[in-house]
């Protein structure tokens, strides 16, 4: 762990250094802005008592124009994307009186889950510059339909309703504030995996804009892994089925026939 | 009428259940203990194949209140089981699968104890096995065709809605009538099966020596089939059904009927946790588990109240019971809900 922390520093400060030595030149517009992000795990573990988890993810602007940085021109966005699975939205209407799923959508390969932190307000129009590029946020995610779509009004409230309900969920979440500058060039953010995170592969994605232009991005993978019994279970039960079953057929017969003979009377 | 029957049946084989060393404190403060312990705590607990984390004395308290219920009034349990997890927000796919695996552990005792006394028909049931394999095979179908196109929680609570009210209304007609005629002082008119009805006059006749019954195998076949297709979507044993059709339909003598129906429900719940367990990944061994632990405990005292209260009594609170979670369920099917849209993860044939 330590280790870690200390390479993670030498990784913000060398770049930054490397900065200032070209700043003195009067060159700093034409040097590219970078970014450079750190996790504090990278792999996030699943135990039988898990209620969620915070991950802070750790990252440093190199080369900024100190000026920009000083009126706030530069923003960053921090996402967590869950795997990607087909997902499919149902629409409930009244037949005879009893509500029936009729309509239904499928989209194609969408984050199951996603949790976004900001430096500022997304969704905010009197904030300018407006941040909304590269697919980046819970309102820009790409929702494709598979097959035909006979009504495009209809498309976009299928849309509306499936970010409504990941939102709801706890499976999608947005953070406003959830990125703090720590000093002029170093960042830290805060995301929320929800109780409900779905295992696999997730990743993070470290966005820089400046003056809402996306400027460079950054991703870390992370894994969300179930430990112990927990993988064992869910693992047996989907590349060993038959013999999962089998033993869950055998200990509710142990369960009732050992039941039987502990409540004997005689 | 049947209900009557079926409940002294069931009661005599629950009554065989030998309870614990006694504990000499009165039951209520127990209870009162346990709510207290149920109140305090949350211990969570993450249920793999659910995939999420439930409070484990809520899960506790379900499998213990289902299976004092089930003692008390000498039934399954099963069809408590599936709507009140469904209730708590565990997905219908796994309740459905998962209340099938406890049904297995709260059937072996009480046929252990009927193959001990001799009132187990083999034959009879294995037929009745036979027909249903078949219906929980066809069930599987039914319910992984039905949850493709979406339609699987709305089948599973109507089919819910359905079966509970029609049994719930019967039981409490036929125990209000019997409290009335005992206030009366009137003696209860037993009214004897008929020897023969249309049944009777099927072909493919089969002598089954232990019912002393010389019986067509084609309605056995049946009632398996279709005993068979209700376990595999509704998680439940069936005995509810099938312990009256035995009786009335197919003039069983009323002393196999229950040890041979939970033969054919051990065999049929086990077949259909395989099957679930293959097809639809979705039962639950934590879950199951906590509920069969907690379920078995709850029989035995359930038991012990059963044999303080009144049969006709008894019947009453268990039709109330029936009726209230078939009620609840409807209710749920026609007051709109909170969003008419719902997200699952997957897409075509998952």
């Amino acid at each position: 762990m330590f280790s870690r922390l200390v390479l993670l520093f030498s990784l913000l400060f060398v770049p930054a250094t490397q900065g200032f030595a070209q700043i003195p030149m009067g060159e700093a517009s034409t040097a590219k802005e970078g970014l450079d992000i750190g996790v504090s795990t990278n792999e996030i573990a699943i135990t039988s008592d898990f209620r969620g988890a915070d991950l802070t993810v750790f990252g440093a602007m190199t080369n900024a124009d100190e000026l920009l940085l000083a009126i706030g021109n530069y923003d960053i966005i921090v996402t967590l994307e869950g795997p990607r699975d087909y997902s499919t939205v149902r629409k409930k209407e009244r037949i005879f009186g009893i509500w029936i799923n009729t309509d239904s959508m499928i989209f194609e390969q969408v984050p199951e889950s996603y949790s976004i932190a900001s430096t500022r307000q997304l969704d905010d129009p009197t904030q300018l510059p407006p941040i909304n590029t590269a697919g980046v946020g819970i309102e820009h995610l790409a929702l494709n339909p598979i097959g035909y779509i006979r009504d495009v009004g209809e498309l976009s409230d299928f849309r509306e309703a499936y970010r409504r309900l990941k939102l709801s969920s706890g499976l999608y979440q947005k953070e406003a504030s959830g990125v703090r500058f720590v000093s002029s060039s170093l960042f830290r953010a805060s995301l929320r995996l929800p109780a409900n995170v779905p295992d696999g592969v997730h990743i993070v994605r470290a966005y820089l804009f400046k003056s809402g232009t996306l400027l460079t991005q950054r991703e870390i993978p992370l894994r969300v892994v179930k430990t112990g019994l927990e993988q064992a279970i869910t693992d047996a039960a989907h590349n060993q089925p038959f013999a999962y079953g089998l033993v869950c057929v055998l200990i509710a017969l142990v369960t009732g026939w050992g039941a039987s003979i502990v409540f004997r009377k005689d | 009428m049947w209900i009557k029957h079926l409940h002294a049946l069931f009661t005599r084989h629950v009554r065989h259940f030998p309870t614990t060393a006694p504990d000499k404190r009165p039951i209520a403060c127990r209870m009162r203990l346990f709510c207290f312990a149920l109140s305090g705590s949350t211990v969570t607990i993450y249920l793999p194949i659910a995939e999420l984390s439930v409070n484990i004395f809520i899960i506790l308290g379900m499998g213990a209140a289902v299976g004092f219920l089930s003692g008390m009034f000498g039934v399954g349990g099963g069809f408590l089981i599936t709507p009140l997890l469904i209730f708590y927000n565990i997905p219908p796919v796994v309740a459905v699968a998962t209340g099938a695996n406890q049904v297995v552990a709260s059937s072996v005792s009480g046929a252990i104890t009927h193959f001990r006394r001799g009132t187990l028909d083999m034959k009879l049931g294995t037929v009745l096995l036979a027909g249903g394999l078949v219906g929980a095979t066809v069930g599987v179908w039914i319910f992984s065709w039905l949850r493709s196109i979406g339609q699987l929680d709305l089948f599973i609570s109507l089919l819910y809605v359905i079966l509970l009210t029609t049994i719930g209304l019967l039981m409490l007609q036929e125990s209000l009538r019997a409290m009335r005629k005992a206030k009366l002082n009137q003696p209860l008119p037993l009214r004897r099966p008929g020897q023969h009805n249309w049944v009777h006059r099927l072909p493919l006749k089969m002598r089954f020596k232990k019912s002393k019954i010389y019986l067509s195998a084609i309605p056995v076949v049946t009632l398996g089939f279709l005993i068979g297709i209700l376990t595999s979507i509704m998680g439940v044993g069936g005995g509810f059904i099938m312990v009256p059709a035995m009786i009335y339909l197919l003039r069983i003598p009323t002393n196999v009927v229950v040890g041979t129906s939970l033969f054919q429900i051990i065999f049929v719940t086990a077949y259909t946790t395989m099957v679930q367990a293959a097809t639809n990944y979705s039962v639950d061994i934590v879950l199951a588990f906590i509920l069969m632990v907690a379920g078995v405990i709850g029989a035995q005292y359930g038991v012990r109240v059963g044999q303080k209260l009144r049969g006709e009594q008894l019947r009453a609170l268990l039709a109330l019971l029936v009726l209230a979670v078939g009620i609840r369920l409807a209710i749920g099917l026609f007051i709109r809900p909170q969003d008419l849209y719902s997200v699952a993860v997957g897409g075509i044939g998952y």
